[in-house]
């Protein structure tokens, strides 16, 4: 769990977003170094599959719940 | 394509030579001739003990400085619709029939016009429009349509498509919107095909490379090593795209995509991928030879030096299709250091 600044919205991470595995039950630490050349798939909010585009220069995932994320 | 070596270079060659005289003979023949080695010494290439391998790097890297030159053609590609794709190639995650994450989706027209924009900006020249189909609808069509138009309006960049299977008349209707170079690849040996892909043939593959090129339109066919073809069955594919003659091979590495029937697969040697990119190149002298998906596994960064010092004359820059990729600033930076210029938009139109 993380949060920001005051009236900010708090943001639960809960799931692994290139797996959709559990955190907390394991690291991963296989995704954590795929994710280096891939763009997230599952919301880690959610672990709902998102849509994503990956662009020369990036990529944008949108979920269906928790909006869109770009890197 | 030149009839003749080119005479150049600022980048310093190596005049080491494999072991074996008959094969190092028939390495000298291809540089003299521009003509590739016959499928028998492919393989010979391909099963080079370890101490051999710079030499035969520095052979192809000859070759490729004598019959391309120190140019190198940079590209990007991006994804028009991804995902959702009813073919079964097992190394796909963009296949709808396995259990991949990737999702359908499709890129619009101004992100589609922003992706050429960022494509040219490395000082790219090639921008390939890629779709995960067995060949394009009407849908896709009038997609292309609209973009090949909007990209020619405000980039100024060749533009290459990748959209499966063709019909006489979208193969047509491609060269006449201005794409001048088609992407399909074979993928892998024929031999090897049916282990690979079973909802489509290798034939099927080859009549729209033969349609493409009747058109008049550059033929971009490569592949992926790493499938689980023998050795005996990449000099195979060689010698079928020599035989082809494609104006560009791309060279895959498998990236095993979860999901996917190869996505346990253990990725190439980083040894037996520049093997690969040697007899490729010695396969294919005067073919653009190009750097594409899993380098970097494979390979991992210093990959890209090895491959550009040993045949390769042209990556593709930034993010592939659904997975990322170098920094285009690295491969940008890395060709300055070698002194390998970037392929100028006017030598290629």
């Amino acid at each position: 769990m993380s949060a920001g600044e005051p009236g900010d919205a708090v943001i639960i991470t809960s799931y692994c977003d290139r797996c959709g595995g559990e955190l907390g039950v394991a690291d991963h630490p296989g995704c954590r170094a795929a994710r280096a050349l891939e763009p997230p798939r599952f919301c880690p909010s959610c672990r709902r599959r998102m849509k994503v585009q990956v662009l020369p220069a990036g990529w944008r995932a949108v979920c269906a719940e928790h909006g869109a994320t770009e890197g | 394509m030149p009839s003749s070596p080119a005479a150049n270079s600022e980048v310093p060659l190596s005049g080491a030579r494999v072991s074996d005289p008959a094969l190092a003979a028939a390495m000298d023949a291809v540089l003299a001739t521009g003509t590739g080695l016959a499928e028998p010494d492919v393989l010979a290439v391909l099963t080079l003990p370890d101490e051999d391998l710079p030499a035969a790097l520095a052979a192809a890297h000859r070759v490729r400085m004598a019959w391309c030159g120190p140019e190198v053609e940079v590209e990007g590609i991006v994804s028009v619709k991804t995902g959702g794709c009813p073919e079964d190639c097992h190394f796909c995650s963009q296949s709808g029939v396995f259990s991949s994450p990737v999702r359908a989706v499709w890129l619009d027209i101004p992100a589609l016009v922003e992706a050429a924009k960022q494509t040219a900006k490395t000082g790219a020249t090639e921008f390939c429009i890629v779709a995960a189909v067995r060949g394009p609808d009407e849908r896709l069509m009038a997609q292309m349509r609209a973009g090949v138009a909007a990209i020619r309006a405000e980039v100024d960049i060749n533009i290459a498509a990748s959209l499966g299977m063709l019909s006489q008349a979208q193969v047509d209707e491609l060269a006449a919107m201005g794409v001048h170079r088609y992407n399909h690849n074979l993928e892998t040996a024929r031999s090897f095909f049916p282990n690979v892909v079973t909802t489509h043939t290798w034939e099927e593959r080859f009549d729209t490379l033969r349609m493409v090129r009747d058109a008049g339109m550059e033929v971009c066919c490569g592949g992926i090593l790493g499938l689980g073809e023998s050795l005996a069955q990449r000099a195979e594919f060689a010698a079928q795209l020599a035989l082809l003659g494609p104006d560009e091979v791309p060279l895959n590495f498998l990236n095993p995509r979860p999901g996917t029937p190869l996505g346990e697969a253990a990725p190439v040697e980083a040894r037996d991928a520049l093997r690969a990119v040697a007899a490729f190149r010695l396969a294919l002298p005067k073919t653009i030879l190009r750097y594409a998906g899993g380098r970097e596994i494979a390979l991992g960064d210093l990959g890209t030096r090895d491959g550009l010092l040993g045949g390769v004359n042209a990556v593709i820059v930034g993010n592939y299709l659904t997975t990322l990729g170098r920094a285009p600033s690295e491969d940008l930076a890395l060709l300055e250091e070698l002194r390998m210029p970037v392929k100028a938009l006017s030598e290629t139109l």
